[in-house]
């Protein structure tokens, strides 16, 4: 019996879709020479997805008469023709009906947003930050940034901050996204990016993957681990849940969430004990190895087997495997980093590569795997509240002496460091910082424990977002800006493996719509500072980025768009136009600190941070789904992949008696709401799973718990303590807000092409079927 | 044995579902999809694969010869085509006939609608949209030697006997080399793959 059988399937139809969400095609808007076979005078733009860490390369196809209607693979050397849902998708959103087209203004929160002139929309603003900072200061004025932009645009909002805004409350999305790895890389090798390319997995004997769902967060990624596995790799993989990818498997670790160093303590120690260090390399290489060394003896796998809730054996197993392999690779993801402990969660892999010498080589090494498009060049460029330009350190006085020179301003001028994301919501809460400027992030949805998040954006006096859909957040604000989307600019992006790669416009934004770099020169301009951002487009802006990162780790100098276009892209550090990028970091056993040493750093596991208790016995963890992107605010709206997963549900356990579908309310110590239960094995008993892309009140964050590591300052979004209980009614999906106006079009419930009735969301579940 | 083909890989499979996504950019079908998604051992395991058109070669494709308008064409190459606009009356027995659950009909339309392996694409020598983006491989288009050269020592299947009928496919799975007994998504229970009894 397959899942077609309507008997089989989830209550989870597209009639549960929210109401109004369309695509183009269902909203009538399909270009009139669409589904022609003879598309003469079609163009094809290379360019590369907007979505995941991968950055699939694509074309876009443009009609006659210059819009984007389409999407045809592209052989680049990362996805080989290969794309996901997302990236097949993603060429809807350009000519999508919900587009803003006009920016919206409201004096108070209680009105209507009404369509004004963009100089109004700018005067207005301009005059609440004078306002503001005139009352209360230079840093009651924040600004918030994404690391969807191009780099170029991240680069300009942690140089408005600083030298337009004046204010030191600057930080970014990918806050929220691998910044623990960032850390840990930072702290033991001085470099904060993957050691290896992608092509290394296909060169390695063992790939351990830990929490990691690649197979829906990075679906194109997956043809690399298959790759490995064809020459003979095993394959291991750490993850509470049984993934599509842990499915297959060697070895399938499903550890308690929260217990990830506990765990990989305890396989160094296995390391340790059967002398499988490579005692040369560290010898040769690293500081700490010693004081590392000792604390893991204090992890035996028995103990770590009772914290982890794994068998004993495994550990010992994976100790054996990847020690023994003759390379050895390991790539984490979320799942170890969105910790209170985060940092701690990948120096014990970090530890686990190094100690075993698997560092530096073809097919060995680590890698962090980006969750956002550019999560990891959004933070290299000055965007993240500690960092200048070329990843300098805004404590450290050479550095800020450097950038004020290039900047032309007065070091004195130039902020401290700011907060991080959450603690600035937390300091709108305290009413510290008044006014705000978002820039491509929605928080409403991404970040944890909801009801704060709210309170903090509702006691702001002031707030505009720059979008181009009216995302949850900038439904709250009081200026909306509509900018442009990805193919209607062109930049860089820097992708998982630190590749920086070009974006190429596809098509000119519609009218009244203008670029995110436009947006913040004029408001620049507008604030008195307009000769610092005299920058036409993007590639003058990127030229100003190659000289501020020239000589620093993260240097970009020898990398322009003409090379990128010619080479499919480069791999910084690229000091030269002549240099070839660096693909594989470490290769002569240095590191990027100054003793060229690598740094291996003492981990300790603690518990999380929301203890468990009779009344909240289970884990909550969160993560992704195929179809959707982060906060949603892009893909809820396209119709197919809306249709694909409509709506989040909760993932439990067939031991907790209930059947799939089933009304099932999740409750933390923040709120509680309910979903419908998809009943598997694929779960620990003592695990629930909700996927985080919705709004309240099927929000993941409204559950969430706000803790964060103390260095990285990530939430802790992968578990905190849960209870479940049965209730009596499924908590409706919202459907994505819209711009006054925008009514106009047809409400059309989402149109399946196929007769069948719909699947479970990623055929997980229906355990009563068993 | 065949030539370039699709062969499906239920053990890549990672239930993305860019394979549905890919088939509806097909300029051939209008935005439909003609692939769906199943979910062989639900509740215990989020293993999927995907359903295409196997293309059958023996019985020539049973959908083709229960149309009572003769709309489905199959080609010289061995493409079972979707129906021919002109002469489908939406009847349905091809739905019926198929032994894979392939053929879908839009009630509306009074029209049925299949993969017809892109011929839009295989014609010029491409690979079909499905198996271009496919990011795992588990759906694959190339010859046997292709498939066999990047992933050594697979074993594949294009002959399956539901009760007394044998059907050999244009399309090939993929079978484990210690397994044989795999379920065919939306059809009989298969009793024989490659001759071999899987009862």
């Amino acid at each position: 019996m397959t899942a077609t059988d309507p008997s089989r399937a989830l209550p989870l139809d597209p009639s549960l879709a929210p109401p109004g969400t369309r695509d183009f095609r269902d909203a009538g808007g399909i270009p009139a020479d669409r589904w022609r076979a003879d598309q003469n005078g079609e163009t094809l733009v290379p360019t590369h997805c907007c979505f995941c860490g991968v950055q699939c390369g694509m074309y876009l196809r443009v009609d006659r008469g210059g819009k984007v209607f389409g999407v045809e693979p592209r052989n680049h050397d990362i996805n080989r023709m290969r794309l996901c849902p997302k990236g097949i998708n993603a060429y809807q959103q350009v000519n999508h009906p919900d587009r803003l087209t006009a920016p919206l203004m409201r004096l108070g929160r209680d009105e209507e947003f009404r369509e004004v002139s963009w100089d109004e929309a700018l005067d207005h603003t301009v005059s609440e930050i004078r306002r503001i900072q005139g009352e209360y200061g230079n840093d009651a004025f924040g600004l918030l940034g994404g690391a969807s932009l191009f780099t170029e645009k991240t680069y300009l909002v942690g140089k408005f901050a600083r030298v337009a805004l004046k204010s030191r409350h600057v930080d970014y999305n990918g806050r929220l996204c691998m910044v623990s790895a960032a850390g840990a890389n930072k702290l033991a090798f001085g470099i904060d990016r993957a050691g290896n390319p992608f092509s290394d997995i296909l060169l390695t004997d063992c790939l351990l993957i830990a929490g990691s769902n690649v197979g829906e967060c990075f679906p194109v990624m997956t043809q690399y681990l298959w790759g490995a596995r064809d020459r003979g790799a095993t394959l291991i993989v750490v993850d509470p849940r049984e993934t599509a990818v842990a499915r297959t498997a060697d070895v399938h670790v499903a550890l308690k969430p929260g217990t990830d160093s506990a765990f990989f303590n305890a396989v160094l120690h296995v390391v340790v004990a059967e002398g499988l260090a490579d005692e040369a390399y560290l010898a040769a290489h690293t500081t700490g190895w010693a004081e590392v060394r000792q604390t893991v003896a204090d992890y035996p796998p028995a103990r770590s087997a009772e914290t982890c809730g794994v068998p004993e054996e495994q550990i010992v197993q994976v100790a054996r495997m990847f020690a023994g392999a003759g390379k050895a690779m390991a790539w984490h993801a979320r799942g170890v980093e969105h910790h209170s402990q985060g940092v701690e969660n990948c120096l014990s892999i970090i530890n686990l590569c190094v100690a075993t010498g698997n560092i530096g080589k073809p097919g060995a090494g680590y890698g962090t795997i980006t969750g956002q498009g550019n999560g990891q060049g959004g933070r290299e460029h000055g965007q993240k509240s500690d960092l200048l330009p070329g990843g300098r350190s805004i404590t450290n006085p050479e550095h800020r002496r450097q950038i004020c020179e290039i900047w032309g301003i007065d070091e004195a001028e130039l902020p401290p460091a700011g907060t991080s994301m959450m603690e600035m919501v937390w300091q709108m809460q305290r009413e510290e910082i008044r006014g705000l400027v978002g820039i491509c992030n929605n928080p409403f949805v991404s970040l944890p424990n909801y009801a704060t998040v709210k309170d903090g954006y509702d006691t702001l006096q002031f707030h505009a977002q720059f979008d181009f859909f009216l995302s949850e957040t900038a439904a709250n604000a009081h200026v909306v800006f509509p900018v442009t989307v990805w193919a209607e600019d062109e930049g860089v992006m820097a992708n998982a493996e630190a590749r920086v790669v070009k974006h190429n416009k596809a098509q000119e934004p519609p009218a009244g719509v203008r670029t995110d770099t436009w947006v913040m020169c004029e408001l620049a301009r507008r604030l008195g500072a307009g000769d610092k951002f005299e920058f036409p487009d993007s590639r003058s802006v990127f030229e100003e980025l190659r000289i501020a990162s020239a000589g620093t780790v993260n240097d970009y100098y020898g990398i322009t768009y003409e090379r990128l276009e010619e080479t499919g892209g480069i791999a910084w550090p690229c000091p030269t136009t002549e240099h070839p990028g660096t693909p594989r970091l470490f290769e002569d056993g240095g590191s990027y600190h100054p003793d060229g040493r690598i740094h291996l750093q003492v981990v300790e596991w603690h518990p999380p941070m929301d203890p468990y208790s009779e009344e909240y016995p289970l884990s909550l963890t969160t993560g992704r789904t195929v179809a959707h992107f982060l906060s949603g605010n892009q893909t809820r709206r396209l119709g197919a992949l809306v249709e694909q997963t409509p709506r989040p549900w909760v993932e439990v356990h067939p031991s907790h008696g209930f059947r799939n579908g089933d009304p099932v309310r999740v409750v933390t110590r923040r709120g509680s709401e309910v979903l419908p239960a998809l009943v598997t094995e694929a779960i620990r008993p003592d695990t629930v799973f909700i996927p985080y892309h919705w709004p309240v009140p099927t929000s993941a964050n409204a559950l969430t718990i706000d803790a964060l590591d103390p260095r990285s300052k990530i939430p802790e979004y992968k578990v905190c303590a849960a209870r479940i209980e049965a209730a009596e009614r499924i908590d409706e999906v919202p459907a994505p807000p819209t711009a006054p106006g925008q009514q106009a079009y047809p409400e059309t419930q989402v149109s399946r092409t196929d007769p069948l009735p719909p699947t479970s969301p990623q055929g997980r579940g229906t355990a009563e079927r068993s | 044995m065949m030539g370039r083909t699709i062969f499906i890989d239920p053990g890549r499979c990672i239930g993305c579902q860019a394979c549905v996504s890919a088939c509806r950019e097909c300029d051939s079908h209008r935005g439909k999809s003609m692939i769906h998604l199943d979910y062989p051992d639900e509740g215990h395991s989020v293993a999927s694969l995907p359903t295409v058109c196997m293309h059958c070669e023996d019985p020539v494709a049973p959908c083709a010869e229960v149309c009572p308008a003769d709309a489905i064409l199959v080609t010289a190459d061995g493409v079972v085509q979707q129906a021919d606009t002109t002469r489908c009356i939406g009847c349905a027995n091809c739905v019926n006939a198929c032994p894979f659950g392939v053929p879908k009909i839009d009630l509306q339309a009074k029209l049925q609608m299949k993969c017809n392996l892109c011929y839009d694409r295989t014609a010029y020598g491409l690979a079909p949209m499905c198996a271009t983006v496919c990011p795992t491989g588990a759906l694959f288009y190339g010859t046997l030697e292709e498939l066999q050269a990047e992933r050594p020592g697979v074993q594949v299947a294009d002959s399956f006997t539901f009760g007394t009928t044998t059907v050999s496919t244009g399309v090939a799975m993929v079978v484990p080399a210690d397994r044989v007994q795999w379920p065919v998504p939306g059809g009989l229970p298969v009793v024989e793959i490659n001759g071999r009894d899987v009862r």
